[in-house]
């Protein structure tokens, strides 16, 4: 009696042995390192970088190894984190703030046999490693008021070619457009021309009375909804580029609900500087080429931002005047033309579209030139008012030509450049979008936890880990003995169960989640105890042991299973509803009833079957 | 054996097991009950929760000193520098200071960061520049949080909404799994312990945050697991015990499942101490909540939870197995 098939044994070990294989990574300390990218992904970092690095570092007298060259980034190893800044400091300062990025780092130690086995140590929440959460909203009022100023001005211009002479065409409220009208007939007429002219975007009403009759215009929901769609996923685009160049480790950057993205960056310190990236402007200009013969004072010399280029050509001689800026940019995409040659297809709103059509209609045969200007805050030494030598963050724009193409013909709404590689299609129109934000964001809310609180908080959360086990582990010695025993090494089981999953499974460690691990220590003896006081219940009524310990586990079964799926089904709904560290929480706790159920009920019969299976017993050590 | 040992006609024995009348203390636990619920809706009404940051939106600033300052120049120190309302605890150690800056001074920071490009550094470290003027020593910024005031709103209806259905999901299940009466008993003893929780938050005007939030429901997810086992048991009594009335019964399933909801409390009250004595200041109101938490929730599992079947007047045919139609037919020749 009570004994398990073979099979059974040996599933709990494969399962108890990957368990330790996956949770073993979070052994493994990473070192702090720095990590070396360039500002522009044509940017070559390779092994001179590193000598470079390298000798900067030995210079300043900081100790460092493991450097490595990888896809497009150096790594530096270091021996202690208090050393990460001044070696940030000493490498920006030996290769330059121009074109290359030094983030601090953490390195995984992880070897490499179990990172091959996909096994890789739970990322740490920003409690805990440090580091900055923003929330921004997308304002995206703004974009739906951009539009319908362009609608705006379609209306009056659809109108006056229907010939519905209109008394005025005003835009009310940023969201409606109302058009005024002397007598009926102009007004049905005026209905029948939008009502053609903008199906499914404009929803009309007509109002006013007398001589002063209204046709009030709005746009459509889901028109709406679109535009929001569209300004969120483009900001979005951009938050992203902009983070990459902070090259921290694994930035978040997402969107959450309606308007609003998130961004956290992990192990970042210097949080004005992650904000300023993050809020910078960059933004475009068009302008056409200046003539040959024009004075100095009409034009302004620029050089080309792509490397190779710069070294072939220089730069070009671009007029003062600028036709449009990058916020009449609506969307910039790579396409490929008839024959397959890949180009990139540029949209302007409607105000734009006019601009660059009066621009370029008496000018073809001439070329335009984009310019890709982004402000940089660059330390500059200065000396403040009491004669110390201070250190202020100087804004500096930075104008240079990402493209010079001839015009064709003239060019309207929608145009495109050809003549490119696919590459530099890509990074171009991602130039091109990146260029300004489709609607202006703002932070909502804003996190910073200093490098030191995450570790003070890592130190707690350990201790506590450690104090409540130790507590119950003795707790459950004393009260059940040798049952107890294999109850305590279930949860040993369990501690490593739920650390392994949530490695597998890429979860976020918060300190939330560490007291949902402590917690789920406390609840996750439950199932054995219920199942042991039961074993004891059965003796008690004179059942002989091995039966006794069998009919413990089956009456027990129904009340664990019930009470667990319900706490499950809380937890759920708590991780469905949560944010940040509700759903650390969250997680934890649903995982560790999950394994606590295989564990407490499989494992813990596994081990009293070793123990008490097959043989005589006379009395049961509980 | 004997299956029950009587006395004066009423089960004090049940298979070798004492039974505890803890039936006889039902009037009184009921009233003790609704006087705390009563407290506590009082306390909420009086005081009402002191939501914390992340509800209301606002900033808060954690900030390690080399050397303990006095609260009053801090105060005076950003009072000068424009921070108005500003307020300075200490926060852990004599060395560290929680400043909060309310939701309006908050808001127009974020506004201006709006619109002006140059001004968009964070608040956090206006702040700590601000102080670090005052003192040689050096300022460790260990933490800021700022939550602009719609975001905390959103949270609060959020938090609300998921309590709620929460409690209708482990209704249903219940329904399903037991059967209607059982159910309504055990969301009388959730209500009653998440009431008695935030009371227990609203009288000591202790700060109610997202953390805590998450510890309420990881209350419900308990109490409803406790309540769950005496539950089991009730259900496995009324269809083996023959001859016992409906409040023997009672009496006979709390006291087998005694051991179990003293042993599972007490190791979950053990880690949970664990973490408020070594689990630091940010999950203190947490384990604080989840504390008072379990207590209540195992009185209620035993005396709210099984006093409302009570009262639901639960009875043996409730939880008969319908009978299957057609089975009558089967037996017909």
């Amino acid at each position: 009696m009570n004994r398990f098939p073979l099979w059974k044994y040996l599933l709990i070990l494969i399962i108890t042995g990957l368990g330790l294989l996956y949770a073993a990574p979070n052994l493994y300390r990473p070192d702090p390192a720095v990590q070396i990218s360039g500002q522009s992904s044509a940017l070559k970092i390779d092994q001179g970088v590193l000598n470079r690095a390298e000798k900067a570092l030995s210079e300043a007298g900081i100790d460092y190894f493991g450097g490595e060259v990888q896809d497009k980034s150096v790594l530096l190893r270091l021996k202690s984190i208090e050393e990460q800044l001044p070696a940030k400091r000493a490498i920006q300062e030996a290769l330059g703030h121009s074109e290359y990025v030094v983030a601090l780092n953490l390195a995984p130690t992880t070897p490499e046999w179990l990172m091959n086995m996909g096994a890789s140590p739970m990322k740490l929440g920003l409690d805990l490693a440090g580091g900055v959460h923003f929330l921004m909203e997308v304002d995206t009022n703004s974009i739906v008021k951009t539009n319908m100023e362009g609608y705006a001005a379609e209306v009056k211009s659809k109108l006056r070619e229907a010939k519905a002479r209109y008394r005025s065409v005003d835009l009310v409220d940023d969201r409606e457009i109302v058009a005024r009208f002397r007598d009926e007939e102009l007004r049905d007429l005026a209905v029948r021309t939008l009502r053609k002219e903008f199906p499914n975007k404009l929803v009309l009403q007509e109002a006013g009375s007398g001589a002063n009759l209204e046709v009030r215009a709005t746009l459509n929901e889901q028109e709406i909804k679109q535009l929001e769609d569209y300004a969120v996923s483009q900001n979005l685009t951009t938050l992203r580029n902009r983070v990459n160049e902070l090259g921290v480790a694994e930035p978040i950057v997402q969107r959450q609900g309606r308007n609003r993205i998130v961004v956290e960056l992990p192990g970042v310190q210097d949080t004005a500087e992650a904000k300023r990236i993050i809020g910078k402007t960059a933004n475009l200009e068009f302008r056409m080429e200046a003539k040959p013969d024009a004075l100095v004072t009409n034009k302004e010399y620029f050089e080309y931002r792509d490397e190779r280029e710069r070294a072939a050509f220089g730069g070009a001689w671009l007029e003062r005047k600028v036709i449009i800026t990058g916020e009449r940019v609506t969307n910039a995409r790579v396409g490929y033309d008839e024959n397959g040659m890949p180009q990139v297809n540029i949209t302007l709103d409607s105000r734009g579209g006019e601009m660059m059509h009066r621009a370029t209609w008496k000018n073809v045969g001439r070329r335009m030139g984009t310019l890709f200007i982004e402000s940089r805050f660059l330390p500059e030494k200065s000396v403040d008012e009491n004669g110390n030598e201070v250190i202020v963050q100087k804004r500096v724009d930075d104008k240079k030509i990402i493209s010079l193409a001839t015009v064709q013909s003239p060019l309207g709404k929608t145009f495109r450049t050809t003549g490119l590689e696919a590459a530099e299609a890509q990074e171009l129109s991602l130039l091109l979008r990146a260029g300004a934000l489709a609607a202006p964001m703002y932070f909502v809310e804003e996190r910073v936890i200093g490098p030191s609180l995450g570790a003070d908080n890592i130190k707690v959360g350990v201790t506590s880990v450690q104090i409540g086990l130790l507590a119950v582990v003795i707790c459950m010695l004393l009260f059940y003995r040798v049952f107890g025993l294999a109850a305590n090494i279930a949860l040993a089981v369990n501690l490593v169960l739920l650390v392994a999953v949530m490695s597998i499974l890429g979860a976020t460690l918060t300190l939330p989640g560490i007291a949902g691990m402590v917690l789920t220590i406390g609840m996750a003896v439950d199932a054995n105890v219920l199942i042991f006081s039961r074993i004891r219940e059965e003796l008690r009524n004179g059942m002989p042991p091995q039966s006794a310990i069998s009919a413990g586990f089956d009456n027990a079964y129904s009340a664990i299973v019930d009470a667990n799926i319900t706490t499950l089904i809380v937890a759920v709904i708590l991780y469905a509803i949560g944010s940040g560290p509700v759903q650390g929480f969250a997680v934890t706790l649903s995982i560790g009833i999950l394994t606590s159920m295989f564990s407490a009920i499989m494992g813990t019969r596994a081990l009293i079957n070793l123990f008490y299976g097959n043989r005589r017993v006379q009395k049961l050590w509980i | 054996m004997k299956e029950t040992k009587e006395e004066n006609g009423r089960i004090t024995e049940y298979m070798g097991k004492r039974v505890y009348d803890f039936m006889r203390w039902r009037k009184l636990a009921a009233v003790l009950s609704v006087v705390l619920v009563a407290l506590s809706i009082g306390a909420l009404a009086m005081n009402g929760l002191k939501l914390g940051l992340d509800f209301t939106g606002g900033t808060q600033i954690e900030v390690g000193y080399q050397n303990a300052p006095k609260l009053e120049d801090v105060r005076n120190q950003l009072d000068a520098a424009g921070f108005k309302g500003a307020s300075v605890v200490r926060f852990g150690s004599d060395n560290e200071l929680l400043i909060k800056l309310p939701p309006e001074v908050t808001e127009s920071m974020t506004q201006r960061s709006a619109r002006d490009e140059e001004a968009s550094q964070s608040i956090g470290d206006n702040v700590v520049g601000e102080l670090r003027k005052g003192t040689d020593g050096r300022i460790d910024l260990r933490r800021v949080e700022m939550v602009g005031p719609q975001v905390g709103e959103e949270l609060r209806d959020d938090g609300g909404l998921g309590m709620l259905f929460a409690l209708a999901v482990v209704m249903a299940y219940v329904a399903l799994r037991f059967q209607y009466k059982f159910s309504v008993g055990a969301v009388v003893a959730l209500i009653h312990d998440v009431i008695i929780v935030l009371g227990f938050f609203a009288l000591f005007k202790l700060d109610f945050d997202l953390t805590v939030l998450a510890a309420v429901l990881a209350v419900i997810g308990y109490s409803i697991n406790d309540t769950i086992v005496v539950y089991d048991r009730v259900r496995e009594n009324f269809r083996r015990v023959r001859k016992a009335d409906t409040e023997e019964i009672m009496n006979i399933s709390i006291s087998q499942t005694l051991g179990r909801t003293f042993m599972t409390s007490f190791t979950t009250l053990l880690v949970l101490w664990a973490l408020q004595f070594f689990g630091g200041e940010l999950i203190h109101n947490f384990s604080l909540a989840l504390i008072v938490g379990v207590v209540v929730g195992t009185y209620s599992s035993v005396y709210v939870a099984i006093n409302a079947l009570m009262a639901l007047k639960v009875s043996k045919e409730d939880l008969m197995p319908p009978v299957k139609e057609g089975a009558e037919l089967d037996e017909m020749p």
